[in-house]
């Protein structure tokens, strides 16, 4: 399998998706947010991370780079494109995802151990999944998921919510919402369901002396459901 | 402007300063060139008070590649693997602007590192803000944690331990140390000293604006009630300029064309080219029309002084300017050939083809001035009689639950939940804990680093302190299972001009040399803050101390969580009670006087030493040091931390309660061990005449101290966290 991670200016997790790939056997290939060709590529990855400082609006430059145009064109033809954190932030800017990440609700950067539940388990990042909560970690400072509600009643129509904040038991509710996130969603696929976009990092959980080995469960699934 | 003696008084240098620098010079200054002076021969750039104290610290060691006098100190980590690391302070900046002035801060430590080709791996830092009913504590706080975050967050580089502290002391005058780790090969470190004639000077990085203009002097004075006034002295951070520039110079250093490289910190652009000119002996002339500035009109004397951040100097090989030229421009930085090195030995500025300085640099290095301070020696203070009536109505829960939630023990997470401390993927010990550890990349090994101060111990009497905390950083690490091998201090202090704050810096500093040199645990970079003061009141003696340890087989990592029910405990070192300036003492009987506990440096390294033995064996379960509040304090964070009880036995020898639970007698740790280990352990104990105790066992739920005093972790749980949310909150 073949994937891409995507450096732009200020990326601060591409190194560490490289390595998470690489380690469940992806070939992965570091790609300058300069260059206009995509190589040939099973998955896409957007890192996380602080393009371009998060000025602006955090993602709407890097959604503007010259890379982009090939990645919006690998969406079309149904390429698998996955953002994580800042990469999240970079689809919806883009246009290719639904809705907006807003700040934090306490106005802090929040950097924790948390679970989603798996909403959807009838795509290719979550398909085959045997637990239905996942322990995952969140470092952001713009993580709020917003939509209108237009948006939010056609994104649950098509099913395209894939995480949900929740508690260890998969209980969704305020409690178990870290940034104010509307309906405690943490991440979303678009229609078609070949992008993904979400808050948490599976790229930290994959290592028993990290904070903990669920991330590893995604990354191995999703191998083999790309295969 | 023609300088006289008015201006340059108030550029903070003295009458006498003045006068030297005339007479070397034989001719008046111009502005430009005053303007050089006062910024290299303020306290923060000449260590003019400090340095005849700070030659006597030991230095060196075999695992030294690298101590003071660069950007940062060096060790040898093995395997060709070195670790950089300094920690530097920000203190006044922070005060006048806390966000700006901490994300300065952290910004400036970390270019110290990567100047010198190491990747930052780890961040960590020390913070000390005024009590918590003062009207600009929570505020300050806000903003310093929201700085450290913004920046370091930004970096990508984890920030991974930190200490917290509050004090009326520091009222006018809050303390922001901020320390990195970074990690180099051992072939490939970059140096500050220029050599070869002819050789090109460039500039990289952001360009030069009007911010931080005088920032090293208005660090090198007492604050006033005018302090509002110095807000444009402040520095404004860019994180997202500083991770292109960081990985434009790694992309740089990858290949062999730099000759040497220094970062524009404090003083900017004086101060580095001064300094790469003055190490390699050479002169140095920069046309200062090449500076890429931000506003337009700027004067060679705004340009000189300026501290823009996220700039770096670098001295190239001839020819290699194109290639140079090609990275920075990839990573959007500007990048401009400025100067050339030559044999002049002096600094020629030019500005818009006129010379406009024109200064022999040995004046401004080896002739800047150095005082031996008067000083006053801190008598050991008579030990308090504590009588028994004040223990009389005390309940054992209620203290335990007062203390734990006192603002200096309470848990800090509300503050390191918003650093991100997970990024890069190796955090292998999270904030929280003795010390934070990091995994080498790729590799078994890991480093881990902790930072340390006690305040109260180096007032009472400043030789004990300084001897304590060198000590305290050296069981963090132990504590964790790394072997301490090096040590980086940032010395906070008041006014070196008053004899009793001079007195508390040079005997705090013989104290942490003393230990340091006896538990071979040398200094290898630093950074000295004087005239933490506002009029004429001065913070307490805030010596950090930065530890750095290796722990060569992660495996081997300890965390400080209960981990199994009916494992026993034992205290290491021995315990007799001593609650003179104990947290105990200071908040429950309200007793301010003592001395400090005594530091045994035979019985810390001996101790230490045994039991990091007993650790690599793999005997030991979970470790933590005894500190603030005693055996009980520390042992109800093991609970805490491994949602686990403990059964305490009744102890052995004759010793009131109180004094047994919260005295803070040194050299201690809890280590918890498996039963079946526990003849090995206690035969590995008294073969190295290691003093223990036996102090209870695991349990489930409860922490049971007698038969009448049992509290549940719920419980403890609840004191230890909520101080500082509700606090933050409310």
């Amino acid at each position: 399998m073949n994937s891409s991670v995507i450096t732009f200016p200020g990326s601060n997790c591409d190194r560490d998706m490289d390595v998470a790939l690489k380690k469940f056997g992806f070939k992965n290939k570091m790609v300058w947010h300069d260059d206009i060709e995509l190589p040939k590529s099973d998955l896409v990855v957007l890192p996380g991370g602080f393009s371009y400082g998060d000025y602006l609006r955090c993602g709407s430059m890097a959604s503007k780079s010259k890379i982009m145009k090939s990645v919006l064109n690998f969406a079309k033809g149904g390429g698998k494109i996955m953002g994580i954190c800042n990469g999240f932030q970079i689809l919806v800017e883009s246009g290719l995802l639904p809705g907006i990440l807003l700040r934090n609700r306490y106005l802090e950067f929040i950097c924790k151990n948390i679970f989603v539940k798996v909403n959807d388990k009838n795509n290719p990042y979550f398909n085959n999944i045997k637990k239905d909560t996942l322990e995952l970690h969140i470092a952001h400072n713009e993580g709020s998921y917003f939509c209108s509600k237009e948006q939010l009643k056609e994104i649950n129509d098509n099913n395209q919510v894939a995480l949900l904040y929740s508690d260890k038991e998969g209980n969704v509710n305020d409690a178990s919402n870290p940034n104010g996130s509307i309906k405690n969603i943490a991440g979303i696929f678009n229609k078609e369901k070949n992008i993904l976009g979400m808050m948490p990092h599976p790229e930290r959980m994959i290592d028993n002396m990290l904070s903990g080995e669920d991330g590893s469960i995604f990354f191995e699934n999703l191998i083999n459901n790309l295969k | 402007m023609i300088v006289n003696e008015q201006i340059a008084l108030d550029h903070g240098l003295k009458k006498d300063e003045y006068k030297k620098i005339c007479n070397l010079l034989k001719r008046t200054p111009n502005i430009t060139e005053l303007g050089i002076f006062s910024a290299m021969w303020n306290e923060h750039c000449s260590y003019k008070s400090s340095k005849f104290h700070l030659k006597n610290l030991p230095t060196k060691g075999k695992n030294v590649i690298q101590g003071p006098g660069e950007n940062a100190g060096v060790i040898d980590i093995g395997d060709d693997d070195a670790i950089v690391f300094k920690i530097e302070s920000h203190n006044h900046p922070s005060f006048i602007e806390p966000y700006q002035g901490a994300a300065t801060g952290v910004g400036g430590i970390m270019r110290d590192i990567f100047t010198m080709g190491a990747r930052p791996i780890a961040n960590l830092n020390s913070i000390h803000f005024g009590s918590p009913q003062h009207k600009k504590t929570k505020n300050l706080l806000r903003g310093v944690v929201r700085g450290i975050g913004g920046y370091g967050n930004c970096m990508g580089v984890p920030t991974i331990a930190g200490q917290t502290s509050f004090d009326e002391s520091y009222n006018g005058n809050i303390l922001v140390n901020a320390m990195t780790l970074g990690l180099v090969k051992k072939n490939k470190i970059f140096y500050s000293k220029a050599t070869g004639l002819g050789k090109p000077v460039i500039y990289v990085g952001s360009k030069t604006g009007r911010d931080g203009i005088h920032g090293a002097s208005m660090a090198s004075a007492v604050f006033d009630e005018k302090i509002e006034e110095k807000k444009p002295t402040v520095q404004v951070g860019d994180p997202f300029t500083e991770k292109l520039l960081l990985e434009a110079c790694l992309e740089l250093m990858a290949g062999d064309s730099i000759i040497a490289i220094q970062d524009m910190g404090a003083a900017g652009l004086t101060s580095s080219s001064i300094e790469m000119a003055s190490k390699g002996n050479l002169g140095i002339e920069i046309n200062l029309s090449k500076v890429p500035c931000r506003e337009p009109k700027m004067t060679p004397y705004e340009i000189m002084l300026s501290e823009s951040q996220e700039r770096m100097l670098i001295v190239l090989e001839n020819g290699k300017e194109d290639m140079a030229k090609k990275i920075f421009d990839k990573w959007n930085l500007d990048f401009a050939v400025i100067g050339k090195t030559n044999k002049s030995k002096k600094i020629e500025l030019y500005f818009n083809e006129e010379k406009v300085a024109n200064i022999p640099i040995n004046i401004l290095v080896e002739n800047s001035p150095m005082y031996d301070r008067k000083w006053k020696k801190t008598k050991l203070p008579k030990k308090i009689k504590i009588k028994k009536e004040q223990f009389k109505n005390l309940k054992i829960i209620d203290v335990l639950n007062k203390i734990l939630s006192n603002p200096n023990i309470c848990s800090k997470e509300w503050i390191w939940q918003q650093y991100d401390h997970t990024v890069m993927g190796d955090t292998i010990q999270k904030p929280g804990g003795d010390a934070g550890v990091v995994r080498i990349h790729g590799a078994d090994k890991a480093v881990a680093a902790s930072v340390d101060s006690s305040a109260v111990y180096c007032w009472a009497h400043p030789l004990s302190g300084g001897k304590q905390i060198v000590c305290e950083s050296w069981r963090n690490l132990i504590s964790v299972g790394a072997k301490p091998i090096a040590i980086t201090n940032c010395l906070n202090f008041g006014s070196p001009e008053n004899e009793e704050n001079m007195g508390e810096f040079v005997e705090c500093v013989e104290g942490l040399g003393e230990a340091s040199l006896y538990l071979e645990f040398p200094v290898v970079s630093g950074n000295v803050s004087f005239y933490n003061q506002t009029k004429d009141i001065g913070i307490k003696p805030t010596p950090s101390i930065g530890g750095v340890g290796l722990i060569k087989n992660c495996k081997n990592m300890v965390t400080m969580d209960l981990k199994e029910t009916n494992n026993t405990l034992l205290v290491i070192g021995k315990t007799e009670g001593h609650l003179d300036q104990s947290i105990f003492a200071r908040d429950i009987l309200n007793e301010k006087n003592g001395p400090p506990p005594e530091i045994n440096l035979f019985n810390e390294k001996n101790n230490g030493e045994t039991v990091l033995k007993l650790i690599n064996k793999k005997f030991i379960r979970s470790a933590h040091d005894i500190s603030l509040g005693g055996i009980i304090i520390a042992l109800s964070k093991m609970c805490i931390k491994g949602k686990k009880g403990a059964i305490l036995k009744k102890p052995n020898h004759l010793i009131n309660q109180f004094e047994y639970l919260f005295g803070e007698d040194q050299g201690r740790y809890i280590l918890e061990i498996d039963n079946n280990n526990l003849k090995d352990v206690t035969e590995i104990l008294e073969e190295n005449s290691v003093h223990f105790d036996e102090l209870g066992s695991v349990s489930d739920n409860y922490l049971t101290i007698d038969d009448k005093t049992k509290i549940s972790i719920d419980d403890l749980v609840k004191s230890h966290t909520n101080w500082l949310t509700n606090y933050m909150e409310n």
